[in-house]
């Protein structure tokens, strides 16, 4: 379905309305708040993997001139309730500062809080804590053994999560199957960090009986959590969302960092800012990604069509339990892919380790999930001959074939994978690609072309809640915009959330421009405190472009049923017998008839004798919806509709390989993209080519290596390599369009493209580059020491 | 710690500034001047988020003291507009072309290209690549900053014509 669009400025090319303060430096960021009398953070971190704080002496760190307070995790532990978990744990408890034990090397177990940074970084070299060292565990396959030292002795193991869902006759399946085959794939500790670290200002004003948060975070009930830790009303705690947000792409969760400042700002009476340096963001401030074994299993027969897959999914969480497990979960939305097959069998699995805890980022578990699903596909393919286009169209979902229930209960809304694939595989021309990679090949390199087909699901249906934790009864992922008419005509919108880099500005206005036909560049949108703001989920689950787009296009249409309204009044007719066209109402079959914007407006402001009895004077409206298909609770077998819509991606990179040093380059990139309809293309571009900059990340460079003693080895952008424009290559975006038939526009989410399949296209290319050696590599990222090792050693073995 | 006066030119305008021995220029144009344009990535020199010009060439503020600055000239993303408070070519070309989301590498990014057209006014996309090759940018991939360069520099030409 690529029609003609039908839109008015849905779709079309605009300048995103965000961007002018960014180009001239007049962005407003958590740092560039400055508050009087404002006080400074700087944290202290535990050295060691596990240790006993045994006691903490802060006496010579408290004299330094200019330094106001340290505080110990076991004043903020005496003060305030635990931090939520995703899981029902209650013998594991998660708080801001390190209280008794301290779990991972770098976790923070005092803050000392000074005039100047400078001051409280020199005051946190001279608190003074006495630990005894504790045994620990790094590796999560060693964590599961009955014997292991325990990050939470308390609990009694170190498996926060273990279950297994069967869906569909997998056992039939596969004994039917006249093949089989199993594999493990690994997804090593990475994550989307951004370039700002996380930022945080609290002020608490006693007369008011206000806590006002600016704080760069990007995370659903961010208000109430504050508040629910500090045992405050959630109208006492006010967070300031206008504040840009320097990147988050999941991360920017900072409940801990808040929690803190907060406690801070209460007890001293002063404004508290702690903005973490590189090594307290990459260290301390819990923000790595998933870690992930894949134990695959996949039957399938004589044509290569795959019927039934069985995956063991082993995260390694880290030390507490926040929403990383449920990372686990967001997979189960489309666990077998695009793919038909008929039965799955999914084993979750989250183990504890004395390691930095995992947040939320990009794709929340999807891409991982993808790349392991992608590996399996393309062993296939190599055991049957069959080649890697191929296997893939004839287990592809037709496109006849929407709406698709997967095993695991799921509805995925529409698609067309066979023609995307069409469309890229002649843009990418393959063929040419084969001679290119050949060429490349003669010349002494090694070279190969890399193939994904992979889904993203979109809208933020989180029933991985409930699944995940029965105590969880969540099913409401709602969103809200408040749309406003000035008496002057100007139209303002709200929404109740931050944003980092989506342009949710540009969204609302194109949003309500489409259906008020009033020009998007003329709508201001803006981000409402949380005390004044509208039920927000947040911009997660590449939600927004449905959600808050559907709300913002639901309340224009209750503006619109108002105008409307008011003109049939004021004409004495049935609303039937009136045209809307740009504002403006005319009578049907008479222009001459007609009430213009301008006039309605100050109808509805101004003149309440021209009303029709009973309205609300002015002009505004509020929508706030359920995410469509949302509203269920799981199944007992686990089933359940998770995420509305799915767009589809295809990835096609080309790579060479140095076979002296394992070097890879990427030398052509092209993606087929299809996410319904795009609200804004140039969003969607950026989206796409920034989310498979993070893929390539993911796949060759970025590892938040840990080292036997417990250590993390990447704590700086010196070791955690960042992929610049030199290792990012230009990459030929193709599209197309299919409508979802459960939004406002046919829009799907983008958020996460790119990145939910790049990864895997990656490693299929390095695979096949690697072929010709009778070598391959399941484990990302697949770094130049990886790759140099793995050839060497097969000179080695030529050799011997 | 020691405090030492700064005199400096930043855009084009004069200050006479108190900083401590051990302050950063970038935490100097941040807290002292109130310029926050400019931004803090990673205050080892990998991010170039601090990017400015300095004495006609980008460097990155985290890296020097403010006390080095001293009898400098510092061009900042403030600095970048027309003399008529206007977009430069190159701003409105990041604008036109979307070369940023969150925006906070994009401070750094102005500033290496600014330099480069200045330098290279018909830059090569490697040549553009090279200029940003320090600064890192996790949102977009690169691509459309590098289409915003192509942009900029093909209209600062055609002006010129």
């Amino acid at each position: 379905m690529n029609k003609k669009s039908a839109f008015r400025y849905i779709s079309k090319k605009r300048r995103v309305k965000e961007n002018r303060r960014f180009i001239t430096g007049r962005g407003r960021f958590a740092a560039d708040l400055k508050l009087s009398g404002m006080l400074h953070v700087a944290m202290v971190s535990s050295p060691f993997a596990c240790a006993k704080i045994k006691s903490i002496n802060v006496d010579q760190a408290i004299a330094v001139d200019g330094v106001h307070y340290v505080l110990t995790g076991a004043e903020l532990a005496e003060n305030i309730s635990p931090l939520l978990s995703g899981l029902d744990l209650p013998d594991v408890k998660r708080l801001p500062l390190a209280s008794g034990r301290a779990r991972y090397a770098g976790e923070w177990v005092a803050a000392v809080v000074a005039d100047t940074r400078h001051i409280a970084e020199d005051a946190a070299e001279l608190v003074m804590v006495d630990y005894d060292m504790l045994d620990f565990v790094i590796d999560p396959e060693i964590a599961m053994k009955p014997d292991a030292p325990l990050v939470h002795p308390e609990k009694g193991d170190n498996i926060f999560f273990d279950k297994q869902w069967v869906w569909g006759d997998v056992d039939g399946d596969f004994s039917k199957a006249p093949h089989s085959l199993s594999l493990r794939a690994r997804w090593s500790r990475c994550s989307t960090i951004p370039i700002e670290t996380f930022a945080v200002t609290a002020s608490w004003d006693d007369g008011r009986e206000m806590l006002d948060i600016w704080a760069s975070v990007q995370m659903p009930k961010y208000p109430e959590q504050i508040a629910r830790a500090l045992k405050l009303p959630a109208s006492s705690v006010n967070v300031h969302f206008d504040v840009d947000v320097g990147g988050s792409y999941g991360l920017k969760r900072g409940i801990r960092q808040t929690v803190i400042v907060s406690y801070l700002t209460r007890k001293l009476r002063r404004p508290v800012r702690f903005i973490e340096d590189r090594i307290e963001n990459m260290a301390g401030g819990e923000m790595h990604g998933p870690d992930r074994i894949f134990d695959m299993e996949v039957a399938y027969d004589d044509d290569g069509i795959m019927h039934s897959l069985k995956i063991t999914a082993t995260d390694d969480c880290g030390c507490y339990p926040g929403r990383a497990p449920l990372q686990l979960g967001k997979p189960v939305s489309a666990i077998v892919g695009p793919y038909r097959i008929k039965s799955a069998q999914y084993h979750a699995r989250s183990v504890s380790t004395n390691k930095t805890s995992q947040e939320a980022v990009r794709g929340f578990g999807q891409a991982p999930t993808n790349f392991a699903i992608e590996t399996v596909v393309d062993r296939i393919a190599k055991e049957m001959g069959i080649g890697r286009e191929e296997i893939r169209r004839r287990n592809l979902i037709k496109s006849h074939e929407f709406p698709w229930r997967i095993p695991s209960g799921s509805e995925y809304d529409s698609g067309d994978y066979h023609t995307v694939l069409d469309k890229l595989m002649e843009s990418a021309n393959w063929d040419q690609l084969v001679t290119k990679r050949d060429v490349i090949r003669k010349q002494g390199k090694l070279a190969g072309i890399g193939l994904s087909t992979c889904l993203e699901p979109s809208g933020g249906n989180s029933s991985f809640e409930p699944l995940f934790n029965p105590k969880n009864n969540t099913t409401t992922w709602m969103e809200s915009c408040l749309i406003k008419i000035d008496m002057l005509g100007g139209v303002s919108a709200m929404m109740g959330t931050s944003s980092s880099g989506q342009g949710h500005e540009t969204l609302l206005a194109v949003s309500i421009g489409e259906v008020l036909e009033r020009d998007p560049d003329t709508i201001r949108a803006i981000h409402a405190d949380s005390v004044t703001a509208l039920p927000s989920n947040s911009p997660v689950g590449s939600r927004m472009a449905i959600m808050l787009g559907g709300a913002a296009a639901g309340a224009a249409k209750k503006i619109k049923a108002q105008l409307l309204k008011i003109a049939a009044h004021n004409f004495q007719l049935p609303e039937d017998r009136l045209i809307y066209d740009g504002g403006d109402i005319f009578v049907d079959g008479d222009r001459e008839r007609h009430l213009t914007w301008e006039q309605l407006v100050d109808i509805a402001h101004r003149q309440y004798h021209n009303m029709p009895i009973g309205t609300e004077p002015g002009l505004q409206a509020q929508h706030t919806w359920e995410v469509p298909t949302g509203g269920a609770m799981p199944a007992d077998d686990g089933t359940v509709q998770m995420y509305p819509c799915y767009a589809f991606e295809a990835h096609v990179p080309l790579v060479s390989i140095d076979p002296d040093t394992g070097q890879v380059e990427i030398c052509d990139y092209y993606i087929g993209h299809d996410c319904g309809t795009v609200i804004n293309p140039d969003i969607v571009r950026g989206m796409t080519f920034g989310g498979i900059a993070h893929g390539i990340g993911a796949a060759l460079y970025e590892k938040f290596q840990y080292d036997d003693s417990g250590q993390l080895q990447a704590g700086t952008f010196m070791d955690y390599l960042i992929p610049s424009s030199h290792e990012i290559p230009s990459v030929g975006m193709i599209k197309h369009f299919t409508p979802s038939p459960l939004t406002e526009f046919g829009q799907k989410g983008s958020g996460e493209s790119g990145y939910l399949g790049a990864p895997a296209a990656i490693a299929s290319a390095v695979n096949d580059a690697l072929e010709p050696l009778g070598k391959s590599i399941e484990t990302l990222p697949m770094r130049v020491r990886d790759i140099e090792a793995l050839l060497n050693g097969n000179v080695e073995t030529k050799i011997g | 710690m020691s405090c030492h006066k700064v005199s400096l030119t930043v855009n084009g305008a004069k200050y006479a500034e108190n900083a401590e021995a051990r302050m950063t220029l970038v935490d100097f144009l941040r807290d002292v001047l109130d310029l926050t344009g400019t931004h803090v990535g990673c205050e080892h020199g990998v991010c170039g988020a601090c990017s400015v010009i300095f004495d006609g060439k980008p460097i990155r503020s985290c890296l020097i003291y403010a006390v080095m600055a001293d009898g400098h000239d510092v061009i900042t993303v403030e600095g970048l507009e027309e003399d008529d408070g206007s977009l430069s070519p190159l701003q409105d070309a990041f604008w036109e072309n979307h070369a940023m989301q969150c925006g906070y590498c994009t401070p750094g990014m102005l500033i290496a290209t600014h330099q480069l057209l200045q330098e290279n006014p018909s830059p090569s996309e490697s040549e553009i690549r090279d200029a940003i090759g320090g600064n890192l940018c996790r949102c977009t991939g690169y691509q459309q900053i590098v289409e915003a360069v192509q942009m900029a520099a093909k209209k600062i030409k055609d002006n010129c014509v």
